[in-house]
């Protein structure tokens, strides 16, 4: 059980800044989901969590302590890697059962047993014990690394995209086990990856890391619809939400690509006439017969429930998702608009969403 | 795979193999030399053409392993009380020196044998740990200038050892090292170490550092981690490294010469000399050769599962 609190932490490798003045304070048994593109800063993040490296400048907490010189070994905390994690040469129950027989845990034979038994059967890798863990499959592998993880009990699991040498079936499937593995387990734990559907799907909260800053924070629910910037909104989602430039004027948005004009809803306090980004996600934007704006059917994907979508306007090209039975044939004509209330204004130079309700 | 198809490919094949052969016949055809010259009588030994076809004997050997005394007069070698092994080395100075009445005695050359054996073997021994240890410590941390260290641990190899000798020689001598088995254990580890960090560092870094972190994370200490992960997965560069360095200690010919004279020479030096004045017996340097060939055959035959894979320098499996 942890609480674990980054202050202002930064990290300089050389002259490559990974973390810049990074706050973080992820509660106890919480599920945390660090969410970034590659390179943003998520796997130094829990490296430092892990005792594997040192912050540069900053303080790193556990349970109030500050431990920035305190050891991997006496943090106490469980590290499920993408790969390599697990040690070669040994058997799978060897594997399962090293982290318990350091000097550190010290654990009798009869308790090792036991945890490991118990490790196998909740993982269901009972059967693989006695192999050797180059004879086995990646999903196979990934599950032992995480039984390695939970013999422990350790303070705080720390998860650095564990799923992603999955095939997306298994993946789905361990999505579902992890997120049950924490809820009985009750321990705090820290999801990194890139992809913003586990994210969104597992996390209690999630942050939001790009170019070793923490763009925001917050519920899923929070990180979707009210992103703090445009780079958020841009990076949740899927399919990914339309970001058009254009300006507000007497009240509507002119999408300047395309020169077609859309009603808005309540208006930010952005001045009328700047430059802005409009950003409206593709559930948001509806092919109706009736629409304001007339465009042609660029693309059609389907993905079973719900089809994506691509409209385009003169050379704007926006993405509408709408149930998979209505027929839509590529280079059609068709009329759409948005729900006004649901879009989002983001400042056109910096970015920043200027119509978010806190 | 498998199948050969155009003609072009057969050619190749057969080529090849060719290639093969007469590679083969130009590295083996020394070995065979010393090893049918050690069985030969003396007289066979230097025939031209060579003789191909003998009755082999083992009096080279003897001969090798023996050295003759003359006697004092009063002195009779007690033949009829000797055990059967002191018989058999009689009987082998007797045939070959049935002239005057003579001792056996035991030649230097068992003990330039072990000599090579205890220096090859513990010099190999520290400069591979020794190496090992330090390619860990430039592959794992941040060492200020580590391109420079490692520029100049391999700086102590440029200079032929002709070159240092001399200074090496009176150095040694100031301080009561010439002669001394761990006078030339010394050296050879200096001279190997430098060998050892370059190539154990190019199979640690093959080594991915996930496996130490992941044992790190689990509870052990670095050292532990070192010992129970990093270790056995650099058995092979290991293995490979310590082929290399168990090699040059072994043949080493110059320093060997000028430190030691006696009691720690090695068996470089000692084969040569034996050629000594008058006609030299090569059917007995000829056995001396190939016996000094056979450590490093059996060493490295023992580790050659590591060999192959670590000689190709990829060690690890991704």
């Amino acid at each position: 059980m942890a609480r674990i609190e980054l202050e202002n932490v930064s990290k300089v490798f050389g002259n490559h800044t990974a973390l810049k003045d990074l706050d973080l304070d992820i509660a106890d048994g919480e599920f945390f989901v660090l969410l970034g593109p590659t390179g943003a800063g998520k796997t130094t993040t829990l490296r430092l969590i892990a005792g594997l490296e040192t912050p540069t400048v900053g303080h790193i907490r556990t349970n109030g302590t500050e431990v920035n010189d305190w050891s991997p070994s006496q943090r106490d905390v469980a590290l499920v890697l993408q790969q390599y994690s697990l040690y070669p040469r040994l058997t799978v129950r060897d594997n399962l059962s090293f982290p318990l027989r350091s000097k550190v845990r010290n654990a009798s034979p009869a308790e090792i047993a036991e945890r490991v038994a118990y490790a196998a059967k909740t993982l269901r890798i009972e059967h693989l014990l006695d192999r050797k863990t180059d004879r086995l499959s990646g999903g196979e592998m990934q599950r032992v690394s995480i039984g390695r993880a939970i013999v422990r009990e350790p303070h705080v699991f720390l998860m650095d995209e564990p799923l992603s040498n999955l095939d997306a079936k298994l993946r789905e499937a361990m999505r579902t086990e992890l997120k049950d593995l924490q809820m009985r387990l009750g321990t705090t734990f820290l999801f990194v990856t890139h992809d913003q559907v586990e994210a969104m799907t597992m996390g209690d909260r999630i942050g939001v890391l790009n170019h070793g800053r923490l763009e925001q924070v917050g519920t899923p629910h929070d990180i979707y619809r009210n992103p703090r910037n445009a780079f958020v909104a841009g990076f949740v989602g899927s399919p990914a939400i339309n970001l058009l430039s254009g300006r507000i004027n007497q009240g509507r948005a002119i999408i300047t690509p395309g020169s077609f004009e859309l009603p808005l809803g309540a208006l930010p306090q952005a001045a009328t006439g700047e430059a802005v980004t409009f950003g409206i996600r593709p559930e948001d934007l509806h092919i109706v017969s009736g629409g304001p704006v007339a465009a042609q059917v660029h693309d059609v994907e389907n993905y079973g429930t719900e089809q994506v979508v691509t409209l385009r306007v003169g050379a704007t090209h926006l993405r509408a998702s709408v149930p998979a039975q209505i027929a839509i044939r590529v280079e059609e004509q068709v009329r759409f608009g948005w729900l006004p209330d649901k879009v989002m204004f983001f400042d056109g130079q910096t970015g920043v969403n200027i119509g978010r309700t806190v | 795979m498998g199948t050969v198809t155009s003609a072009q490919q057969k050619l190749g094949n057969r080529l090849a193999n060719v290639m093969i052969v007469v590679a083969l016949i130009v590295f083996l055809a020394p070995i065979y030399w010393i090893g049918s010259t050690a069985f030969k009588p003396r007289n066979l030994a230097t025939t031209v053409p060579p003789t191909i076809l003998f009755t082999p004997e083992v009096s080279p050997f003897v001969k090798l392993f023996t050295k003759r005394v003359q006697l004092k007069p009063n002195e009779k070698v007690d033949y009829d009380n000797a055990p059967w092994w002191e018989k058999i080395v009689i009987d082998g100075g007797e045939r070959i020196s049935r002239s005057g009445k003579g001792e056996v005695q035991l030649s230097g050359y068992p003990s330039r044998f072990l000599n090579s054996l205890i220096v090859a073997i513990t010099s190999t021994f520290l400069a591979v740990a020794m190496g090992t240890i330090t390619a860990y410590g430039f592959s794992r941390f941040k060492v200020a200038g580590e391109e420079d260290w490692l520029f100049f641990i391999l700086s102590t190899r440029m200079l032929p050892p002709v070159v240092v000798a001399i200074p090496m020689f009176l150095m040694y001598r100031a301080v009561g090292l010439n002669d001394t088995h761990i006078g030339l254990i010394i050296l050879y580890t200096a001279f190997n170490v430098s060998f050892a960090v370059w190539l154990m560092k190019g199979f640690i870094d093959e080594i991915p550092r996930e496996y130490e972190e992941a044992a790190l994370v689990d509870g052990y200490t670095r050292m532990e981690a070192f010992w129970k992960i990093v270790l056995p997965e650099a058995a092979t560069g290991i293995a490979a490294t310590a082929v290399f360095c168990f090699i040059t200690a072994w043949n080493e010919y110059a320093f060997a010469l000028i430190m030691t004279n006696r009691k720690a020479q090695t068996a470089p030096p000692f084969i040569p000399s034996q050629v000594g004045s008058g006609l030299p017996d090569w059917t007995v340097i000829a056995s001396g050769t190939a016996l000094f060939l056979l450590p490093v055959a059996i060493f490295t035959f023992l580790l050659r599962n590591h060999l192959l894979r670590g000689m190709s320098f990829g060690a690890i499996r991704k």
